[in-house]
């Protein structure tokens, strides 16, 4: 493990999404003193309230949640993402080595393109989910969530010993700011001091800003103050938005740069509570709830990431041996599960077959044996709000395969109470593209 | 413009304010009861209150109501013994309230109490906040 300040970010688990934590304790302190953004003096400055998330201080929100999530939807918001992980794969066997030790064929990207993917086990267990930028033809920036820096940076190192390749984490140099929402391209046009070095390929036009053809999964390369500066059409949000990664020095002075520009468009400073929010609407994974070493790839929807097609890669066997054993019990399965009201079903909760299932079973010899199986879980609920942008309850859960189909009802015990939930099929929202 | 000094605190950051029996309208001591501006502060936006209905019995720090927000479930603990009176139905379709308005217009329940356990004073309670006193204004 690097000695570096980041290593007791290995608590996977989001403080901010535990229910029930923040009034019991108003004297609490961590145990430990938490990581701080490069960001941290300007989100002081504006007010933030402050959530342990891996390891970091981090913004939770700066005056209201579900005011900085409807401006994400409606205008824009700019996010510190500086706790993720960025690790860089350099070397002529990079594309070679990166199809070997992720999921997916990251050989198959072009320069400047984006593509997710998922680090596995030799059982084929989730050690993370990734996003991986191709910046040239031997050099990859690979984005790692910031509660698995460690466990993904190790992983990559170990699995690089038999490639011409370099792993290197870049993680404490690097800052990451997003801004998200219909008006971000516009918000980062307006900074003065962005310059684009090279269009996008396939940019028609040149009277076109570089951002206006760059396509979404797409990434091109620019300068800030006459330093490197990183643009992603990349987001966790489900609009449309911007990644930018910035040398740490840099960061405030971006950081401020950007909300000068964003002012006039009702940009505002948005945590990580609206981050989550805004990402299980868009019907996002977030790991440490809807992925983790015991989820297999297919269960958690995600059957397309891994590329069997291509060589040998960690995981393979595990993959090619599940789906050749037909006689395997299936696992549970991930569904987005609607509510009605406004109690939400949040993580944890327990999914039960709704209580009219077997009411008419009658003289049924299984009856009996049926009223014992509707006593036990069918399900569990992993993530899970009163959504702000649809105003009734959204979870995201893992259930049985018998539950799993759209249109399926169930009962969430939400805290003591059944409340009936009904499986649709994800994203719950999905923004209008124009 | 609240006077702290009028109300009581818990250690659960509720606050109460007491009003004392009327014998000539003939009604019993009564108490005001809300969350703390700090606790709405911690609990982020609030989306969703349940709140007992008139008549219910409450026990000293017993629950009896719950204060959602999009990120947690905070509890309402009864901070005395008594008989709930009225809920606050503007919070229960406004719960934002308990966020704009935390001692006034976001008033929870008022209950009918039997008798006053020790509650602490606004100076207690800012201690008991510590480094954090000053967001209670």
């Amino acid at each position: 493990m690097p000695d570096s300040p980041g290593q007791h970010a290995a608590d996977p688990q989001p403080v901010i999404a535990s229910p029930d934590a923040t009034l019991l304790d108003a004297t609490a302190t961590p145990s430990e003193p938490l990581v701080l953004s490069p960001l941290n003096e300007v989100h002081v400055a504006a007010g933030a309230g402050f959530t342990d998330f891996a390891g970091w201080q981090m913004p939770v929100r700066y005056s209201s949640d579900l005011a900085e999530h409807r401006a994400v939807r409606e205008s824009a918001g700019i996010f510190d993402l500086s706790h993720m992980a960025e690790i860089r794969v350099q070397g002529p066997e990079a594309a070679a080595f990166l199809d070997y030790a992720l999921a997916g064929r990251l050989s198959a990207i072009a320069i400047g393109q984006a593509k997710y993917s998922l680090l596995l086990t030799p059982d084929a267990g989730i050690v993370d989910d990734l996003v991986v930028y191709r910046r040239g033809d031997t050099d990859f920036l690979v984005v790692a969530n910031a509660g698995n820096q460690y466990q993904a940076l190790g992983a990559l190192l170990e699995r690089a010993a038999s490639f011409d390749t370099s792993v290197t984490d870049e993680s404490d140099d690097t800052a990451l700011i997003a801004v998200q929402g219909p008006k971000a391209r516009a918000i980062v046009q307006a900074v003065p001091g962005i310059h684009f070095l090279t269009a996008p390929a396939g940019a028609p036009d040149d009277r076109l800003h570089p951002l206006d053809t760059l396509k979404y999964y797409w990434s091109v390369d620019a300068e800030y103050a006459g330093q490197p500066l990183f643009v992603a059409r990349t987001g966790y949000t489900g609009e449309d938005g911007f990644e930018l990664y910035v040398p740490a020095a840099l960061a405030s002075a971006l950081w401020r740069d950007l909300v000068i520009a964003g002012e006039p468009h009702g940009l505002v400073p948005a945590g990580l509570a609206s981050r989550d929010t805004l990402r299980l609407e868009a019907g996002m994974p977030l790991y440490g709830h809807e992925l983790g070493l015991d989820t297999k790839p297919a269960q958690a929807g995600l059957g397309r990431v891994p590329n069997l097609a291509k060589g040998d890669f960690v995981g393979r066997e595990a993959l090619e041996r599940d789906a050749a054993n037909d006689t395997a019990v299936p696992g549970r399965v991930l569904v987005g599960l609607v509510g009605e009201g406004k109690r939400a079903a949040r993580a944890d909760y327990e999914i039960f077959a709704p209580a009219t299932s077997g009411a008419d079973a009658g003289a049924d010899p299984g009856a009996a044996a049926a009223a014992a199986d509707a006593a036990a879980p069918v399900g569990l609920v992993t993530s899970g709000v009163l959504s702000p942008t649809l105003g009734h309850p959204v979870a995201m859960a893992y259930v049985d395969p018998a539950f799993a189909a759209v249109g399926t009802e169930v009962a969430i015990d939400i805290r003591g109470k059944r409340l009936a939930f009904r499986v649709t099929t994800l994203p719950f929202y999905r923004r209008e593209r124009d | 413009m609240t006077d702290f000094d009028q109300l009581r605190f818990t250690a659960e950051h509720e606050w109460v304010r007491l009003a004392p029996a009327d014998a000539e309208a003939g009604t019993a001591p009564s108490a005001t009861i809300g969350i703390t501006a700090y606790a709405a502060d911690k609990l982020g936006d609030v989306v969703f209150v349940d709140l007992p209905d008139a008549g219910v019995e409450i026990a000293d720090g017993a629950v009896v109501g719950e204060i959602e927000s999009t990120k947690s479930v905070g509890e309402l603990f009864a901070p005395v013994n008594g008989t709930v009176l009225e809920k606050n139905a503007a919070v229960e379709d406004a719960p934002e309230l308990v966020n704009s308005d935390p001692y006034g217009e976001g008033w929870l329940i008022r209950v009918e109490y039997t008798e006053l356990p020790e509650l602490l004073n606004y100076a207690d309670y800012q201690a008991l906040l510590g480094d954090e006193a000053e967001s209670v204004q």
